[in-house]
């Protein structure tokens, strides 16, 4: 039996940008952000797919890019969080999280906020408890999420 | 310029101070656009993977890493023999036994606990690194284990043969006479164990650094994590056989820390052997099982043979206790956790006799590092939970029974029987808003409510100091040779070509806002915009910005890193003020600095200078400068807190210099059928004195009670009897998500330190009041059936249910002898 090709190429559009490259097989789609696109405001907070850092959009939908492989992607549209302020101007999410102190450390953030845009584009005004739903899968170890709940409810009130 | 001085009290009139201003590090942070040191790469570096003990305890019988080189883009190896012959073991603090431990960068010749890194590999790939360390074989021949201190003690097995002991420190603290005021006590309440359990605050980031090596200087640079650089220098330049200047410490944003990224020198060494090894830059990301298995646990303490005095109408009057500390495999940071909880020693209380009988040991867990509340939040919870079994087995009011046991606010500034010095605040007031917030008043007909739907309805007050401003010095009442004292921080500010302030800092930020608080300061005392002030991110030891104990930790920037700042802003705005009347023939009393220019006051319109041309005169345009006037408008200031000496004998002195006050309470409802614990209200006030930007305050209100709530109902390294880690990630280790947060109800007071330079206490630790509020809560909940004590600091649905079950066998412990 033939070894199984260790590399394969992946066709993407990231963040609105048609990109193609050959990676090996098992690179995990967060890396391929990271390392291989050096789009660095994705990060990796575990090692089990529990704390959401590495949230990103694929096909309009968030998941965790630390449960796939980048192959998965293959043919998929991703938006990252740097995405989000396309012309440099900050959503109205983004300007939620710096009005109402929803982050600290900022380390969770990114996977936060596409966790939370994928709320507001689905429910475009969230009660506390849809939010609280939407982000359990998020975590954050600094603001014992209070503030971000509130950024994210007052963001949908803004809509 | 360098300033050194001990900075007299002052408060600065509000201005930007005081302000909820929002940050100024989102706008990157919120874009992705943070660097944090996993962001940071450079051509042709390697990944590191370090290979790990999967036993608890074992010999080395030997390490063959020669698979592991065959395989294509492995760059390279590094094993326990080699740091032996190349490193000195890293410098211990404490005395003997535990001053002869040998704790080296990797495990030689032998594990002590699981996760213990025993080699390291360097590859092209993170993929390839870790595929290549699978390679590695090591053999060992397996040890017996210890997991439980109380079997350290024993010396049966011992971890450190240098040591011959598994005690690292032993000492008796003794205040005031606790054994009269136990004779002259009305009641004596005796309680045989109660166990603070282990966990950490887990920082998102996991630790980690990319580490360069410059042949030509000799010279390290590590972009990394390190939240202590100052300190951790210290302990790696000797061991890597080089002096001080040989390494810089670059951060810049990190992903939280805790105190979990202190004690991070074992593997930033490795690093370092590596980069010069291989010749090429070496980066290593810790991996999340990785972080919880094999770095930076909180101490575990056990309490033992506890005796409260109490008089009839309920004053306390003395305790005594045996506390036993777990420091896992290596003491590293330790013993300083062994004295650290002295800082508050009393607790909020009157207690006037003590006696701590304090012993630290090692067991084949995971070393254990600062963690937010270090040292502290244990003997504070001792503290609450002595409070609350004194008040329920002698049927007194909890909240009664503390008010007339808190320091009272005449009192202050209080002594305590050590010798520490309780600044300011008014904890019974802070105590009588929390129960206005949480509606104390209503809690027995909550409770009939609750019952009426089958649940058990409690009620609980946690009240805590967060002391700050460390006196290094108490390190000398641990071991007298050491040369440490004192604290300091520091900071540069200074004026640019084109009028830009451009601030440095010391301090190394986890997420605390340093960037905008200090632009708050500068701004006041510049007369400026906190937008038009710069604050460098992060760290830089090139920057000149630091001092010897830079860092963030032990709640202190408010007073030290702030009050460097400070010291060189003012040091600026006196240049400032200066050029400016000499450029505009004005008496320097005349002279207004505010809007972002100097000017003369009440003069003339045109009769000012936009910051700008003071910038540009001084650096650019300077020939008409007089001969005997030199302005630099660059000026370094170090911060240097006053506490006098410390007494090793009496074993007092001024520990720390701020004491903010944290008073939280919890609701909590309990499942008597599953053991369950909802928090069902919530709230916390805060007295941190002046409030440098209130919104920031609050956010790490909210964090130290997500921290405190985690350990009190989920978060605990729990370990088999061989030693091995049963909750090794966040699938096991159930840490506070957005689900189970109560909605938290905050009150804030302000109590001025009469000692800081801004009046304000660093608060950021907290002391780990929700731990001790629904331990409380649960115990109060769990009353009606059976009366157990709460013994242990987390309580998931298990435990609760063992109490249910089986109260008889939990009060077994505690005994009540009155007169």
């Amino acid at each position: 039996m033939a070894a199984p090709a260790a590399s394969h190429g992946v066709s993407v559009e990231v963040n609105g940008e048609q990109v193609e490259l050959e990676v090996p097989a098992r690179r995990l789609l967060v890396h391929f952000l990271r390392d291989d696109l050096g789009l660095t405001g994705t990060h990796v907070g575990c090692d089990t797919g529990n704390c959401g850092a590495c949230t990103v959009h694929l096909n309009g939908e968030p998941v965790k890019s630390c449960m796939l492989l980048a192959v998965q992607a293959d043919g998929a549209r991703i938006a990252t969080v740097e995405g989000l302020a396309a012309d440099g101007e900050l959503t109205p999410l983004q300007r939620s999280f710096n009005e109402h102190h929803a982050l600290q450390c900022g380390y969770c953030t990114p996977g936060m906020l596409m966790s939370a845009t994928a709320l507001l584009e689905r429910i475009p005004r969230p009660s506390e408890e849809e939010v609280r739903l939407a982000l359990q899968g998020n975590i954050c170890r600094c603001t014992g999420y209070v503030n971000i709940v509130e950024a994210v409810v007052a963001a949908g009130g803004a809509a | 310029m360098t300033t050194v001085t001990e900075q007299p009290a002052r408060t600065l009139e509000k201005g930007y101070v005081g302000q909820s201003i929002p940050r100024k590090e989102d706008k990157r942070l919120v874009q992705g656009l943070g660097t944090f040191f996993d962001d940071v790469r450079r051509h042709g570096m390697g990944y590191v993977h370090f290979v790990r003990s999967p036993y608890a305890h074992a010999k080395i019988v030997s390490i063959d890493v020669s698979r592991a080189l065959e395989l294509d883009g492995v760059y390279g190896t590094i094993t326990g023999d080699e740091v032996a012959i190349s490193t000195d073991p890293f410098f211990e603090m404490s005395v003997e036994p535990g001053g002869n431990i040998k704790d080296y960068a990797l495990a030689v010749g032998r594990v002590r606990h699981m996760g213990e890194p025993v080699a390291a590999v360097c590859a092209a790939t993170r993929e390839l690194a870790r595929d290549a360390a699978e390679l590695v074989e090591v053999s060992y021949d397996p040890l017996p284990v210890l997991v439980e201190a109380e079997e350290s003690l024993k010396d049966e097995v011992v971890l450190h043969d240098d040591a011959g002991s598994n005690v690292v420190w032993s000492g008796v603290f003794e205040w005031g006479d606790v054994d009269q005021a136990l004779a002259e006590a009305d009641h004596v309440i005796r309680i045989e164990r109660l166990h603070f359990n282990r966990f950490s605050s887990t920082p998102l980031e996991c630790a980690g650094a990319l580490v360069e090596y410059d042949r030509g200087t000799g010279e390290w640079t590590l972009h990394c994590n390190h939240q202590m650089p100052g300190v951790g220098a210290i302990w790696m330049a000797p061991s890597l056989r080089v002096g001080i200047d040989k390494l810089r410490f670059v951060t810049q944003d990190i992903g939280g820390a805790f105190g979990n990224k202190i004690c991070l020198h074992p593997q930033y060494v490795v690093l370092c052997l590596l980069a010069r090894k291989l010749g090429r830059p070496v980066q290593w990301t810790e991996w999340r099982t990785d972080q919880h298995t094999a770095n930076a646990h909180g101490n575990e303490r056990t309490f033992l043979d506890v005796e409260v005095a109490v008089k009839a109408d309920g004053e306390m009057t003395g305790f005594k206790v045996r506390a036993l500390d777990d420091c896992g495999a290596f003491p590293r940071y330790e013993p300083l956790g062994c004295i650290i909880w002295a800082q508050v020693t009393p607790g909020m209380y009157g207690w006037r006799n003590i006696r701590v009988d304090f012993t630290q040991v090692c067991t084949n867990k995971s070393p254990v590092s600062p963690n937010r509340g270090y040292s502290r939040m244990q003997h504070l919870w001792l503290t609450e939970r002595i409070v609350d079994i004194v008040a329920a087995e002698l049927g007194l009011d909890p909240v009664e029974v503390r008010k007339k046991n808190y320091v009272k606010a005449e009192q202050m500034p209080y002594e305590t029987p050590n010798g520490c010095v309780y600044d300011s605040g008014d904890y019974a007031a802070a105590l009588d808003l929390v129960l206005d917030l949480i509606d104390h008043g209503s809690i027995e007909e909550r409770r009939q409510e609750a019952a009426s739907r089958g649940k058990l309805l409690g009620f609980g007050i946690g009240s805590t100091l967060d002391s700050g401003t460390n006196n290094f010095g108490q390190s000398t009442l641990l071991n007298p040779d050491l040369q440490f004292s004192g604290n300091n921080e520091a900071a540069s500010v200074k004026l640019d070509i084109f009028g830009e302030v451009v601030v440095t800092l010391g301090t190394v930020p986890q997420g605390q806002g340093h960037e905008t608080t200090a632009a708050q300061v500068v701004a006041d005392i510049l007369g400026c915009s906190p937008d038009q002030v710069n604050v460098r991110r992060g760290h830089d030891t090139w920057f000149n910005s630091h001092a010897g104990f830079s860092g963030t930790y032990a709640s202190q920037f408010a007073f030290t890193g702030l009050g460097a700042v400070k010291g060189a802003a003012e040091l600026l705005r006196e240049e400032m003020v200066q050029l400016a009347a000499a450029v505009l023939q004005a008496p320097v009393e005349a002279i207004e600095l505010s809007d972002g220019m100097a000017r003369i006051k009440d003069g003339p319109e045109e009769a000012a200078l936009p910051f700008m041309a003071l910038g540009a005169i001084v650096n650019a345009n300077n020939a008409f400068l007089p001969p005997d006037f030199n302005p630099t408008l660059n000026h370094r200031y170090v911060c240097r807190p006053y506490f006098g000496m410390v007494d090793t004998e009496k074993k007092t002195g001024q520990l720390t210099l701020t004491y903010a006050t944290q008073i939280h309470a919890a609701v909590v409802e309990v499942d008597p059928d599953t053991g369950e614990v909802e928090i069902v209200d919530y709230a916390a006030v805060d007295d941190c004195g002046v409030r440098i930007n209130p919104q920031i305050v609050e956010g790490q209100v909210h964090g130290a009670t997500a921290h405190a709530i985690g350990a009190a109902l989920s978060e605990e390294f729990v370990y088999d009897e061989e030693g091995t880690l049963l909750t090794s990630n966040f699938y096991d280790y159930h840490v506070p998500h957005a689900m189970d947060m109560p909605p938290l109800k905050t009150g804030a007071m302000e109590s001025p330190s009469p000692v800081a330079p801004l009046g304000a206490k660093g608060m950021g630790e907290g002391g780990g009041g929700g731990i001790h509020c629904i331990c409380a809560a649960i115990q109060d909940a769990l009353a009606t059936v059976g009366k157990p004590i709460v013994a242990t600091s987390c309580n998931p649905p298990h435990r609760v249910w063992a109490m249910l079950r089986d109260p008889e066998s939990s009060r077994a412990g505690v005994a009540v002898v009155s007169k």
